[in-house]
Parts: C-alpha cells; structure tokens; sequence
C-alpha cells in the first residue's frame, strides 16, 4: 500500500498545465488532478505498483540546468528554462512526482504505445464480449475504444486456455480473458493477507492459478473480481445473471459490523443482482467482505414476512394497530421495548419516542463475534453507535437480554414490543415469550414471529433509507434500492403508527423525523440529512470515549487505547 | 390575398347527354375484366415475400442444431419499444454446446410493442436474431403476442452460417492448439 502522502505539496507540470500534488503522488494521479487521464491496468491506487501492463507510458522531463553551476539553462526560442525530455516513455504509475517534473501524455510517440500495448494486449483476447460479465465496465474495451485499431493484423492462431477454472467457492478464472496484470495476487497479498494467487508458465503460456492445494477461499475473494481489469475473474454468483449496463445504482451500508462499509447496491426492475464496494478511503477504501454481499439474498426469501398478522392470521394493518394498541393498553405500566442496533438512527430515535410513550426505557441486545482485523469487526451491530447518538441507551448493550428476563419471570413485563430483534436468540426462553404478548416489528418469519401477538412486516436495509453511525461515530447514509414487498410497511410508519396506538405521535417519513431529530439529539444538533455527504460525517465521540467498546482494530480503526 | 373570380364554361352539347362518359367508364370497366389478375385471395393466396423483408423477430439456429443466441441482451438494449425480455442463464457443462458458456434462459418478443424496425438484428454480435418473413401476427390476448423462446426458435429456424466461430474455437481447444 502506498503510504499516507505527507502534506508538502510540489508542483508539476501535466501537458502544460502546473499541478500542486502531495509528495509521493505518482504520474497518474497527479494528470488526474488536471482532468488528464493515462490509461492503465495494472495500476491500483491502494495496491503496490508492479509496472507491468505498460499502458500508463508518458513522456517525462526534468528542467535543464548546467551541471557545474546548477544555473537554468534556458531556451532562447521561448524564454523559458528548456526541458530535458527523457527519449524514451516511462511509465506513470512508478514515476512519483517530483518537483519541476514535466509530463507529456499527448504527444505521438505517447499514442503510438498506447496503440501498440493495446495491440499487444488483444493478440491473445478472446471476442467474448458478447458472453463476458465484465463487458460494460471492461477497462479493455474502454482502453480499445480510444486506442485500439478497429480490426486485426494478427493472422497468427490464438491461444485457447481454460474458460470456467474454479479459483475458489466464489470466484471464476477465465484464463484466455485475463491480462497478467497481476492485480489479484497482488491483493491477496497485501490486503487480505491470503497469498494463494500466482502466474505458472511463461510467455503467452502465463496462466493465473492457485497455489497447489490451496484456494480462493478467503472472506475478501470478491474484492478480486472487482479489480480485475477485464473480465478474467468473475463472481460465480453473478455470473450470466443480468448486464450491467441495466443496473441501476445505490449507495447503501453493510450492515454485517459496525464498521460500515461503503456499498452499492446493483439493481434491476426492483430485482437486486449484486453489491458492490463503493470507495471511502476513510472507511473501507475500495473494498469490502464477500459476505456482505450475500445479504441481499434475503430480500427475496421464501421466509419474507409481507401482511400483518394477528397471533398467525394475516390482518389488516388497521385490526392489527387497533390488536397492538389494545395489547399494550392492557399491560401498561408492563410494557417493555426491545429496540435494534440493526435499526437505523432515525428508526432508533422512534424506538425511544415510543418507549418514553409506553413510560419505559428500550433494551438493546449486543451481537458479537471474532472481528477479522480488516472490515469486520467484532460488534456485529452495525449502529450501535446510533443507539447510543440518539438517546436510545447510555450503556453498552449486553449480550443477553437477562434483566429483561429477570423482570418477565418476576412477572413485571407482560408485553414486549420487539422493533426487529428476535428475543429466543436474544435470550428469552419458550415459556418467557409464551408468558408475554409479544409485538413484533421484523423482516422476517422467526421464533419471536411465531410466537408474537400482533406481527408488523418492515423493510430490511436495501428497501428503505436512513443512516447508521459505525465504530468510527461516522454517519452515513444508506438510501432506498429497491422497493418493499407489497404488503410490508416503512420501518419509520409502523414505529409512528405505534407511537400513536400507545397515545403518543411521532412523524413517519425519514424528513419529517429528521425534523424532530435534530433539535432532540445533541449530536445531530447542526447536522442535516441532506447535509450528510457520501463519505460520512464524523459526530463527535467525546462523551462515549470512557464505553468499553469491544471492536478491535480494523482497517481505519484503531481502538482507543485501554484505560 | 386577391380574389380571381373565374367564368364557368358552359356544357357542349356531347357533354350534356354524358355518353362520352358513360363510354369511358365502360371501357375501363371492360378493361379490367379482360386484364391479369393483381389482388389475392388472401389468407387463402399468400404474396411472395420479397428477399430482405422485415417481417417479425425470430430466433435462429446454426445448421448444427445451436441456438445461436448468446444472450449478451445488446437487443434488449437497442429495442426502441423495449419489446425484448431476455432471461440470461448459463449452459449446462455436460451440453455439446457448453463450449458456448452462455444461452437465454429464455426470451421474449412483445408483439404488441414491436416496430419491426430490426434493430435487434442490426445489433446482434452472433447473427442469431433475424426479421424474416413471417408478417402476420394475430392472437384473441395479450399475452398470445408475446412470443417465448419456444415460439421465437420455432418461427425462426435454421440459417446458414459462414463463421462457425465457436465450433472452430472447441476444436483448436480439442486439439490443444490455437485458433484463428
Ligand atoms: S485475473 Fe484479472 S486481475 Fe488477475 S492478473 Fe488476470 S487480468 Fe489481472
Ligand atoms: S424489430 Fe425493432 S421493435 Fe421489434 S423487437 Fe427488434 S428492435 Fe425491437
Ligand atoms: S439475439 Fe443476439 S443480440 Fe439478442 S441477446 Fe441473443 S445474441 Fe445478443
Ligand atoms: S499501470 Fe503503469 S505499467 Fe500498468
């Protein structure tokens, strides 16, 4: 990985035009700043620089100055201090900006090696296109649509090499495809620490390959497929599914850990077909888990919980209020609230209107598991940082919710609203649900569905919007991709609804709540929903530093340090 | 804008009997009785249709019996109307054709919103969508004007091939040896 650029800025010179660049920015980067682009493959800007595609060739200069004085020898032509160009190309992306470097990408010599690497690179390319997932984001095509010939002067025979090997469980090798750009083993290096990538053979013979008994198995497999310049690697999930030039695009969040990974969502007609990395380098860089994006398969599963129920006959939302309201009329003053840390902020702030509405205070229940030092981190919640921003709680969730428990067996809690939390994996047994009128706002068929009173349907996380805030106090946004099954209902306007039904009122859309909101919660006092840009904002986290928070350290994360 | 008025001229007296006219009339009658033919008895007569006709979209099979389509949905894309729904899918390892990686699942051409104007033909990177000339289409719903993989294969047929790109390419890997 490049190392952070320090802030002293040098000035270089792209075709003409001086650039101010951090020291330590390369060619490319710095013709980016000027709207020029270099071509490249085997380039990334959070992997090491190997050189290797030779796409990224431009001229270079230093300004000449007489070797024993050090005076400026200048052009008498111009006027100006005359440039030494190097006779022969460089490559950009392993020249680092230095100062008075001057840098030509237009020149003919520089269009020449463009059409000659490209020319070089479709020797061996197979016309798959027409068959090829990549093609629509294919770097290859877009490289030989501004450099490439048109036809072929190859009359020699082609390669043939293996078209499905199977790299691992969620990744494809077509080998005739790929351009030995060595992006994918230099990630598994770097990055996910799982250095089971590498090219045998030579020549035109070179084919990209596993370790002997070793395979692409590692939670970050995907991330391969996403920087592979063609269409070499291809998820097995995704393949042949739909063309991406039919997807539209979503910002969302991974809700796997509470580190928030930047994500979009890739959907059809309200069909989602895959989730993608989006690029934050203050969170996730270009990355993310291969298990983060499985979770969209819940969207559509067979266990989708779509009309309201009263006990486990379907109802009509009204009769299911009306059921709900009587419910916890019934039980006032027992009457417990079991809120998420899955639940967005706005979601949050409406669990605890709601519960100060009921006259008591809102439960949350803690999710953990190992965190992977990368981009999972041991709080599997994602926004219980949020919980704690909105007021929701003051303390750490535990794990189980035992006082709760305690409370029901002592006959203190006849009815427990649940907004999204299954309690039996929460830490309520059979017999304390059975004890219970159980109210119950979720996505999907559980034991807590099962065994609730009143079921209301709500959204999961690619069907509505609203924020989280991850380990970092960062809030980001996530926005709606997909809409809701029918029959299900905005998490925001049953929590309003509910808040009616136990003679409170609340607003029920995102902007309305947002309204309320941000004068309630001090740390959201200045900040506005539209005002959250992609990256995050970063709340303040001052008043939560002395919170034994458990996650470990992660990519951008650093645990503060022990007490 | 002036007004021209103009004199009417009176009849003759040939035209005020009208036989003149009553003879002319006759004669193209009689004309026509005596001439070929020019209409058909249709859909009993069917017209020869001529070569390049733009008749409804189908889809075609090379001459060894391969579904030429390898839904890559450029079709889909460039249909005006948005007449096209294509299901992409797979091809089974263990097929002949598995060589090929890709074929629709299925695929479907909305009568009712197609132009006929053969841009999916135009399109097409495998030659495997064609307007032939099949032009009538009729069905009693909607849904009868769609025409599935099934339909669309069945009207299209067979059509010769010049490339055989893909067979060439099995057989170079067959042989372990390159292709052209
Ligand atoms: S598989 Fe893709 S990323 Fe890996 S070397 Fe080949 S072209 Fe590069
Ligand atoms: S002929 Fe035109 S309108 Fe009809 S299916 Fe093809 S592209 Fe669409
Ligand atoms: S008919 Fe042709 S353009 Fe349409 S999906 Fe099939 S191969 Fe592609
Ligand atoms: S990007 Fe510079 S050599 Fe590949």
């Amino acid at each position: 990985m490049i190392a952070a650029p320090k802030p002293d800025l040098i000035t270089v010179n792209v075709d003409g035009r001086d650039v101010s660049v951090p020291k330590g920015t390369n060619v490319i980067e710095a013709a980016r700043q000027v709207g020029v682009d270099v071509p490249y493959y085997c380039y990334h800007p959070k992997l090491s620089i190997s050189g290797n595609c030779r796409m990224c060739l431009v001229e270079i200069g230093m300004p000449a100055v007489d070797p024993a004085t050090k005076a400026p020898i200048m052009d008498p032509a111009t006027g100006k201090q005359r440039i030494n160009w190097i006779p022969r190309p460089q490559i950009g992306c392993a020249t680092n900006a230095s100062p008075g470097l001057h840098v030509r990408t237009q020149t003919p010599q520089i269009k020449d090696c463009r059409e000659g690497v490209m020319e070089f690179l479709l020797v061996n390319h197979p016309l798959d296109c027409p068959i090829c997932d990549q093609a629509g984001e294919c770097k290859l095509q877009e490289q030989a649509t501004g450099y490439g010939r048109g036809y072929s002067r190859y009359i020699e025979e082609k390669n043939v090499k293996p078209k499905r090997t199977r790299l691992g469980p969620r990744v494809t090798l077509d080998d005739e495809r790929c351009i030995l750009c060595s992006r994918c083993i230099r990630f598994c290096k770097e990055i996910a620490k799982d250095d089971v990538l590498g090219f045998v053979d030579r020549g035109s013979y070179s084919t990209l390959t596993c370790y002997p008994g070793r395979e692409l198995a590692n939670n970050y497999s995907l991330n391969t497929v996403d920087i592979c310049p063609v269409g070499a690697l291809t998820s097995t999930d995704f393949r042949f599914k739909m063309r991406v030039w039919f997807l539209k695009q979503t910002n969302s969040i991974d809700t796997e850990s509470s580190v928030g990974a930047n994500t979009v969502v890739w959907s059809r007609e309200g069909v989602i077909h895959r989730i993608t990395p989006r690029q934050n380098d203050a969170v996730n860089d270009t990355w993310m888990a291969d298990s983060g994006r499985e979770l969209y398969k819940a969207v559509r599963a067979a266990d989708r919980l779509a009309s309201c129920r009263i006990g486990s006959a379907e109802a009509t939302l009204d009769s299911a209020l009306l059921t709900a309201g009587t419910l916890l009329r019934e039980a006032a003053g027992a009457v417990a609230v079991v809120g998420s840390g899955r639940s967005s902020v706005e979601e949050q702030f409406l669990t605890r209107r709601l519960a100060e509405s009921l006259g008591t205070s809102a439960h949350l229940v803690s999710r953990t598991g190992p965190g992977d030092g990368l981009l999972i981190s041991a709080d599997r919640n994602p926004n219980v940082r949020g919980a704690l921003v909105t007021g929701l709680i003051s303390a750490l969730p535990p794990s189980r919710l035992e006082a709760l428990a305690a409370a029901i067996d002592a006959g203190k809690v006849r009815a427990v609203v649940s907004v999204g939390e299954d309690l039996a994996v929460a830490g309520l047994t059979a017999a304390q649900l059975a004890k219970i009128a159980v109210v119950y706002l979720g996505t999907h068929v559980n034991a807590t569905s099962a065994a609730a009173r009143v079921t209301f349907p709500t959204l999961t996380v690619f069907e509505k919007s609203g924020c989280f805030v991850n380990q970092q106090f960062r809030l980001q946004r996530f926005h709606k991709a997909v809409p809701g099954p029918v029959g299900a209902i905005d998490d925001l306007a049953a929590l309003s609804k509910l808040i009616g039904a136990a003679g409170g009122s609340a607003p029920a859309d995102l902007h309305a709540v947002w309204r309320e909101l941000a004068p309630a919660v001090p740390a959201l006092r200045e900040v506005s929903l539209a005002g959250v840009p992609d990256s995050g904002l970063v709340l303040d986290s001052a008043p939560y530093a002395a919170l034994p928070f458990v996650e470990g350290e992660t990519l951008h994360y650093k645990p503060a340090a022990k007490a | 804008m002036a007004v021209v008025p103009l004199e009417r001229k009176p009849l003759t007296f040939a035209e005020r009997t009208y036989l003149p006219q009553i003879a002319e009339g006759l004669r193209t009658t009689w004309r026509h009785l005596v001439r070929p033919k020019t209409t058909l008895e249709y859909p009993e007569q069917r017209p020869a249709v001529p070569a390049g006709y733009r008749g409804v979209p189908t889809l075609v099979k090379d001459p060894n019996g391969r579904e030429k389509c390898v839904s890559c949905q450029l079709c889909e894309f460039v249909c005006p109307p948005k007449a096209i729904r294509i299901t992409p899918g797979g091809i089974a390892e263990d097929s002949a054709h598995a060589h090929v990686e890709k074929a629709p699942r299925e695929f479907e051409i909305d009568m009712l919103r197609c132009i006929y104007c053969g841009m999916c033909q135009e399109v097409c990177p495998e030659e495997a969508i064609w307007l032939q000339s099949q032009y009538s289409m009729t069905g009693y719903s909607r849904e009868e004007m769609v025409n599935n993989k099934a339909r669309l294969y069945e009207l299209g047929g067979t059509l010769p091939d010049e490339h055989f790109k893909w067979d060439h390419k099995k057989a170079a890997e067959e042989r372990g040896g390159g292709h052209h």
